[in-house]
């Protein structure tokens, strides 16, 4: 059963409290980065250190004709210049993906993208590497470009990938899910049918610190040392192990402090390649950071989907079924890394939030002659596309039928009572209860309130828009028996240490891009065994230290690694109670867990500590029979589900009727994801999506001309919201725990990523009613809010 | 070519390119790595820094310019051992989570406080609105900049140099 909580003071600051175990705690890694001793990747400085810098290509599509690197090679502080012919002599001009296709490390025949990495230089310092960039010559034959998704399929269309044999076409993969009989049957005996063509624009992560590594090949032991950007150190090792050709153990990759994913640090991209071959061929460490333009153009985008939503409802407004047809652009090479078994990722949630007696998705996926990339900027794997959909369309809906948007979605939902709750698309959600959210959110906005003002301000021609989402998300992945990336399990490890002092080391397979691991990780600990947060050390980001996970993405940590954490903690705890039993002089069965020690149940004044027991677990007495020594365990943890958090969302914009500027007033934003650990840390995460999908709604857009040229390829061109775009965020939650989770937890990362765009967008358009206006297209820039006011609005891409 | 600087009261002299950028010379040359690099344009901010006593970007700024004048750095804040009370409020407020901008941010909202001690929060934002956060949203940035302002470092009960757990 779910719970309603009061409002907490987004003021609030109590600094007295410093729980142990789950509440508000300040976190254990703010003392360093708020002194500038964070220790990112281009903080590293080895001895003997070189710089690498990447040639890219120029145009989108051509034939690489020859390449003359006389001239860099002859540049004095150069010390290597390397091609794809090169690499191709080596058996290494290509890699893996994450989604089993393969993606050129250097171009040998052709390049397929802007940006695409053609060569490399090695050189002393890092504008000498750039210096002698420009020395490199290379004549390129140029084809035609494919562009327009819409025609990658046409039977006159330029052929990308002819280095896949027997390729004839641009078709990179179909995918279905749903009844498309029981689903069409439906839709003919409806009342009302709905259709929307609604396009998620590609957009770009674009975490502050680029990507980048220095990587260390120590000749003598064979060992290559990987410091890099990475949210999954674990699975990145094995790639590079089976690429390379190097032994797994002797490549250690590590993952320091990183300045921020969003799914951009999942891909391996050519950068990481490159400065390992560098290393091993020099003998020395090399260093790659790539600069802004080249993360943008070169580096794993997002979304990009153009989608056909349909839906079909009696005339009182209950939904009976959504159908959709997509076009997935998904670049020159399929750099998607979401589970195998799962191309389109976990998009089949679009039935959202919505008890539906049925659905059907159709999906194409192309290549295009852009970028590749796909699951990235906090996606949940495509779910932001899925919620997307499904919400607009609802609300095209609520459109069609006069009806409030929030009416219609409360008569809809999948009722307390149905959970678990198998969708049309065959998804278990775990558990829900989604009216007491509803109602918190609407509340919370003042929603009669609302449209009273609206309704005053239309008469005198202001355009105020309402907009509300509800979502349903699916993080966690997730069962082995369904999931893995590359054949690797998306299970993960944990491992935990408690020293005869009674401070605890904890390690986990996740990797922190920012979300406060160290603190969320030592508070479950904490809560298990009553060790204070601050006793307990949290290892992350380093596959010498830690057991093996696959890393931190589709707000996977705590639904997994929380798990892993929260469980060898208990595993720890049993022991514990052994050793109690010894220490007391009285069976297991009468001992009883008070947080932080074991006592004799009836006599609480016979009782051991934590502390107690670890001294004892490493101590020269004796142990009961069959107990060894030391107090430490580890454990991998394989979900049994997903977790699927859900949250109500309602935006306040104001439209400049002159300039058809966009203000979001006010967002209101109500998040369940089950148990909450640390309030403040959940908080944060939530405003940062937030803000995401205000850049998304009405900002964000990575677009080309008809040849090709990126057009977005710096934060001149590419705008991301500051300050003045967003406003002060009002949040609230209820708590549904997860039953399936060892302390009841769901994700949390990504939920405000998915959420917020269609709150926004369903706000403008809201807000342009009075023009007729029932769908427009993100981002909803100034001109295209304004086209659509004149009844011209065109899709973006 | 020969470069001599002041960099949080520490006089510097390095030889350089010319060409060489003041983020650059700070990090590379001086290893002072608190102050981060995130993009090319001027846009982001993360590289912020004081150039006698005023934020300026630090990637759009030669080294050379620099000489002769006083540079002010995230590894100049922290007083002995006590923290400037934007560290102190950052950490309170949750100001920030991955850190990389943290550096530039606390820079200009310190350079805000010296000017305007009890600023609003629209002028907050408007001071920071040079930089870009993509983890924290900005609110609690503006709250970590309030909490400072609340909490001067010249009031009776300084501000801890405190410790997160």
């Amino acid at each position: 059963m779910s719970t309603v909580e009061a409002r907490p003071d987004p003021e609030r600051v109590d600094n007295d409290q410093k729980p142990v175990g789950h509440g508000r705690m300040l976190r254990k890694e703010d003392p360093r980065f708020i002194r500038g001793r964070g220790r990112y990747v281009d903080d590293l400085q080895l001895n003997g250190m070189l710089h690498l810098a990447i040639l890219r290509s120029p145009v989108a599509h051509a034939r690489i004709v020859s390449i003359d690197a006389s001239a860099a090679q002859a540049h004095p502080k150069v010390k290597a210049v390397i091609t794809g012919a090169d690499l191709a002599a080596q058996g290494l001009a290509w890699m893996p993906t994450l989604s089993n296709d393969v993606q050129a490390v250097l171009a040998t025949d052709k390049v397929r993208f802007q940006g695409q990495e053609v060569a490399f230089v090695v050189a002393e310092d890092r504008y000498s590497a750039r210096d002698a960039l420009e020395l490199i010559d290379v004549e390129y034959d140029i084809l035609p470009a494919v562009m327009d998704v819409r025609k990658a399929l046409a039977p006159d269309a330029p052929l990308i990938r002819d280095d896949l044999d027997g390729k004839k076409d641009n078709h990179c993969f179909d995918w279905e899910t749903g009844d498309e009989a029981a689903t069409d049957a439906v839709f003919a005996d409806a009342d009302v049918v709905v259709s929307e063509d609604i396009v998620y624009p590609r957009v770009h992560p674009a975490p502050m610190e680029t990507c980048g590594c220095v990587a260390d090949y120590e000749r003598i032991e064979g060992k290559l040392t990987l410091w890099t950007t990475s949210q999954a150190p674990h699975a990145h090792r094995t790639v590079y192990a089976l690429v390379s050709g190097l032994p797994e153990h002797k490549i250690r990759v590590i993952a320091p402090d990183i300045g921020g994913g969003f799914g951009n640090k999942v891909p391996i991209y050519p950068g990481y390649v490159c400065a390992i071959v560098a290393s091993l061929v020099i003998g020395k460490p090399v260093k790659w950071m790539e600069d802004r333009s080249e993360n943008l153009v070169s580096t794993g985008f997002a979304r990009d989907y153009i989608m056909r939503g349909e839906i079909a409802a009696t005339k009182e407004g209950k939904i009976l079924a959504i159908r959709t047809n997509v076009i997935a652009d998904h670049g020159a090479f399929n750099g998607t890394a979401a589970p195998v078994k799962y191309p389109a990722g976990f998009f089949g949630v679009f039935t959202g939030s919505y008890d539906l007696q049925a659905a059907h998705a159709k999906m194409t996926a192309v290549y295009t002659n852009k970028a590749p990339g796909g699951v990235a900027y906090a996606c949940s794997f495509r779910i932001t596309e899925a919620v997307y959909l499904v919400e607009r369309i609802v609300d095209c809906l609520a459109y069609q039928l006069e009806m409030d948007p929030a009416e219609l979605r409360l008569k809809n939902f999948i009722q307390p009572d149905q959970f678990p709750y198998t969708s049309k698309t065959g998804w278990v959600y775990d558990s829900g209860d989604y009216e007491p959210a509803m109602r918190l959110a609407l509340d919370m906005a003042g929603y009669d309130e609302l449209r009273r003002e609206q309704a005053e301000k239309r008469e005198r021609g202001e355009l105020m828009g309402i907009g509300i989402a509800f979502f349903t998300e699916a993080v966690g992945a997730g069962p082995r028996k369904d999931m893995d990336i590359l054949g690797l399990g998306m299970a993960d490890g944990s491992e935990l240490r408690v020293h005869p002092t009674g401070k605890a080391v904890l390690r986990v397979s996740c990797m922190s891009q920012g979300q406060g691991h160290e603190t969320t990780y030592a508070q479950i600990v904490a809560e298990e065994i009553g060790i204070p947060p601050a006793d307990i050390q949290v290892v992350n980001g380093d596959t010498d230290q830690t057991p093996f996970g696959l890393g931190t993405y589709g707000s996977r940590s705590t639904p997994v690694s929380g798990a892993a954490a929260a469980l060898v903690a208990r595993k720890v705890r049993d022991k514990a109670q052994i050793i109690a039993s010894g220490m007391l002089e009285v069976s297991v069965a009468d001992l009883e867990w008070e947080k932080g020690s074991f006592q004799v149940k009836g006599d609480p004044t016979r009782s051991v500590t934590i502390q107690d027991i670890a001294m004892r677990a490493h101590g020269a007495g004796d142990l009961p029979e069959g107990v060894e020594g030391a107090l430490e365990a580890q454990i991998c943890y394989n979900p049994s589900n997903l977790t699927y958090p859900f949250g109500a969302y309602i935006c306040v914009v104001d439209i400049d009727p002159g300039t058809a500027e966009v203000k979001v007033r006010r967002f209101v934003a109500v998040d369940d994801c089950g148990t909450r650990i640390n309030p403040m840390i959940i908080e944060g995460q939530i405003h940062g999506g937030l803000t995401d999908g205000v850049g998304m709604a009405l900002m964000e857009m990575i677009s080309f001309d008809e040849e090709g040229n990126c057009l977005s390829g710096s934060f001149m061109d590419y705008l991301i919201p500051t300050a003045l775009e967003v406003p002060r965020w009002e949040t609230g939650h209820t708590v549904t725990p997860s039953p399936h989770h060892p302390i009841g937890a769901k994700g949390v990362g990504e939920s405000a990523t998915v959420g917020s765009p269609p709150a926004i967008v369903n706000a403008v358009v809201d807000a342009l009613k009075p023009f007729g206006v029932r769908h427009a297209d993100m981002p909803l820039t100034p001109s295209r809010v304004w086209d659509a006011m004149q009844g011209r609005a065109v899709p973006p891409i | 070519m020969q470069v001599s600087m002041t960099v949080n009261g520490e006089e510097v002299t390095r030889d350089v390119e010319p060409r060489m950028l003041l983020v650059h010379f700070l990090r590379d040359e001086l290893g002072m790595t608190g102050t981060h690099w995130g993009c090319d344009t001027s846009n982001c901010g993360t590289c912020a820094v004081w150039l006698d006593g005023e934020p300026v970007k630090s990637c759009t700024v030669l080294a050379a310019m620099a000489g002769g004048h006083a540079v002010r750095t995230v590894e100049g804040l922290e007083q002995g051992d006590v923290l400037d009370p934007v560290q102190e409020g950052f950490m309170q407020c949750h100001g920030l989570q991955c850190g990389f901008c943290t550096p530039g941010m606390l820079m200009t909202a310190r350079a805000l406080l010296d000017r305007e001690p009890d600023p609003s929060e629209d002028t907050i934002r408007e001071a920071i609105s040079g930089q870009i956060c993509r983890c924290t949203g900005y609110s609690t940035i503006v709250r970590s900049v309030r909490w400072a302002a609340e909490h001067p470092a010249d009031a009776e009960e300084p501000a801890p140099a405190g410790s997160a757990s």
